[in-house]
């Protein structure tokens, strides 16, 4: 049974929500939330009876009374914002607290003329026909019960519009917070377009305090036009007891050049999709990835690349590290359409698990309409190499300082690709802190 | 002083018996070669004597410097000053060199009681070793012998001798697969490493490694037993007439009794 009113009330009272965001957005953003929940109303959450979801019972989010985060203010600090901003970052940072645009706590920054990084309600008062164009045309909301919740709940949105032929430097730092002393659900929302022939570096980051049970349902909708180039990085650090579930629908336009590293450190139950549609010629698509977890933790990445259209590149690499009882899915589609010949796609994913409880389920799937293409698909499991642990024993080095620096080495390969230095430096910090993992 | 003394060195890999009472007694400052055909079990020697867990001990004892070897863990025996060169030096991934010297290098120095060498110290040891045994100094930004040539892994293996100054150097068939120039390199690169206070233990198949690397005493390893010791000549006499005549003119040396 997918229920109905009585599971979207688990989310908050949708009713009196959508009358107070009436007084204030433009109706076509009403209509769009009050079809968003009618959706999840049919659709409820995902099962594991659904394919999509089979090993990611979202069951314990189905029961867990939240209270909407929109509903509270808390006053956060910009102490509370510094351990998850990267130190030597230079750019603009917005804090999002539960969802909601936070400028006393955020850090504005000088941006070449044009480039707008704000939020929904500020964008609405000047540019608010390009949001009606744009927000929610990436992907649709009809597609499972988080992303119909999420258009429906969103209380603000990150804005980065980026017009034609302009560099932009300074990466974008957009810093989701969560915190609540209840279980409380927030639904951040980001919207990027990246002009024709414009280059630009951005993080999303989501965090909150330890410890603190808290559902974090992202969406993130990103265009990059033709011949532009975004190098974007997701950076997840959740409290371990917190549910976060994120989706980001991707589109590229003709030549442009997309890299993602999605960094999971995080999260309590974590799944991350991302669809990328290679919609035009000559595009390039780089996915990786890195998670970590102990204890019962769940962590898994769906990513679907569809490529359309002829000459497309598309490049993955996901590595996990799974220790205690904590399990691992990765599932990587791609599509290779009639019409897109000359397709070269490479998928790589590797796991490694610390004990013997530790589980993975991995499943590459190829779906190729077209006959001239290269795609290649690799899978491993594995443990500590053995030979590897015995070499640096012989040379002095300790068993356990080994073995860190074994499974520091592996995790460190996605980290080392990371351009952006303020963020590898904080993250590289992260891994010696969080390995060998503990619960 | 003895620096190395096995006796009745009794070994298995699995099920099978490799080494059948094993005797050899090295002293301080001094080269010995072992040499002996394939399934000798000169590699097993070399193993149990590194520390690997898949070699179990069934008899005998290994005293090294006086203490019993056996009893120690791999780290532990390195920091006591053993080293291994591996004969298939490991390929390590994400690894830095630098780090990884540097990890080792201040394992052993804490275990002497010295204190760690900061990284302005390190670089200076690292570099002027490098510069000894001519080793491209780049290499320690990469990762431990990742895409390294057979020779480069071998060059490596020496340098990181170099570098943690051990007491007692096991080099298992370190010439294997070298051509004749790696050969040479690695070969001067032990010479400039003897010393007094050195000991060497060559492991090796081959005659030829030991025209370049000259030791004091060669001994001949066959069905896990040495069954024949004598000066550098008997390398030569090998050469000429193979293991063959030897193992059929051999007695075993008989095991010492307790």
């Amino acid at each position: 049974m997918k229920v109905a009113e009585a599971e979207d009330v688990r989310f908050g009272r949708f009713e009196e929500f959508a009358a107070a965001r009436a007084k204030v957005e433009p109706s076509w953003l009403r209509d769009r939330r009050r079809a968003a929940i009618l959706r999840f109303r049919q659709l409820g959450l995902p099962t594991t009876r659904e394919e999509e979801w089979r090993f990611t019972p979202v069951r314990s989010i189905a029961t867990t009374e939240f209270e909407p985060a929109t509903a509270r203010s808390i006053p956060v600090t910009r102490a509370a914002v510094e351990p998850f901003a990267f130190a030597g970052l230079d750019g603009p940072e917005l804090v999002f607290v539960n969802g909601r645009f936070a400028p006393d706590i955020s850090r504005p920054s000088s941006l070449p003329a044009g480039v707008r990084v704000t939020s929904l309600s500020e964008i609405l008062t000047s540019d608010g026909a390009l949001v009606d164009d744009n927000l929610g045309r990436y992907v649709k909301f009809e597609q499972h019960g988080f992303t119909a919740l999420n258009t429906a709940w969103m209380i603000d949105a990150a804005v980065v519009l980026i017009p034609k032929n302009l560099v932009v430097e300074a990466p974008i730092h957009l810093l989701y917070l969560s915190d609540a002393e209840r279980p409380a659900a927030a639904h951040p929302r980001t919207l990027v377009l990246v002009g024709e022939g414009s280059a630009a570096r951005m993080i999303e980051s989501y965090a909150g305090p330890a410890g603190q049970v808290y559902l974090t349902n992202a969406l993130t909708e990103i265009v990059v036009g033709a011949n532009a180039q975004l190098d974007h990085y997701k950076v997840q650090r959740e409290s371990t007891s917190a549910y976060h579930v994120s989706s980001t629908h991707l589109t590229l336009d003709r030549s442009a050049v997309f890299t993602t590293h999605s960094i999971t450190l995080g999260g309590h139950l974590v799944r991350n999709d991302i669809n990328a549609l290679l919609g035009a010629e000559g595009t390039s698509c780089t996915l990786n990835g890195l998670y970590l977890a102990g204890g019962d933790r769940l962590v898994d990445n769906h990513t679907a690349i569809d490529h359309a259209k002829p000459h497309s590149e598309s490049h993955e690499l996901y590595k996990g590290v799974l220790n205690d009882r904590a399990h691992g899915v990765f599932n990587g589609k791609i599509y290779v359409r009639p019409d897109a010949q000359k397709t070269d796609a490479k998928q790589t994913n590797q796991v490694l698990l610390l004990s013997k409880d530790a589980t993975i389920n991995t499943k590459p799937q190829l779906e190729i309409f077209a006959d001239d293409v290269k795609c290649t698909h690799g899978a491993t499991v594995g443990q500590i190499n053995d030979e590897a642990l015995f070499y640096l024993r012989a040379r002095g080095i300790g068993r356990d300082e080994a073995r860190q620096l074994l499974i520091h080495a592996f995790a460190e390969d996605i980290i080392e690709r990371i351009h952006i230095a303020p963020v590898r430096k904080a993250l590289e910090q992260a891994l010696l802190k969080e390995l060998p993992l503990k619960d | 002083m003895k620096t190395l003394e096995i006796k009745n060195l009794h070994a298995r890999v699995e099920e099978k018996s490799i080494l059948n009472g094993v005797n050899l007694s090295v002293q301080k400052g001094e080269v010995h070669a072992i040499m002996g055909p394939n399934g000798s079990g000169k590699s097993t020697l070399a193993n149990v004597l590194a520390g690997r867990d898949s070699y179990e001990v069934t008899d005998g004892e290994v005293l090294y410097e006086g203490k019993n070897l056996l009893e120690m863990e791999t780290e532990d025996r390195a920091r006591e000053g053993l080293f291994m060169a591996f004969q298939y030096p490991v390929e390590i991934p994400g690894v830095n060199n630098s780090y990884f010297l540097k990890a080792a290098l201040n394992a052993v120095r804490k275990h002497r009681g010295l204190p760690d060498l900061d990284a302005i110290e390190f670089m200076q040891h690292v570099k002027q070793k490098a510069k000894i045994l001519s080793v491209d100094p780049t290499l320690l930004s990469r990762s431990v012998n990742e895409g390294f040539s057979g020779g480069e892994k071998k060059r490596n293996e020496i340098f990181q001798m170099a570098v943690l100054e051990p007491r007692l150097c096991i080099m298992d068939e370190t010439d294997s697969g070298l051509d004749i120039d790696a050969l040479k390199i690695v070969a001067s690169g032990v010479n400039t490493l003897r010393s007094p206070e050195r000991t060497i233990v060559v492991i090796t198949h081959y005659q030829r490694l030991l025209n370049y690397i000259v030791p004091d005493f060669v001994h001949v390893l066959s069905g896990g037993r040495i069954i024949r010791s004598g000066g550098k000549e008997l390398a030569l006499e090998l050469e000429e007439k193979g293991y063959g005549s030897i193992e059929a003119h051999s007695e075993p040396q008989p095991a010492p009794t307790a």
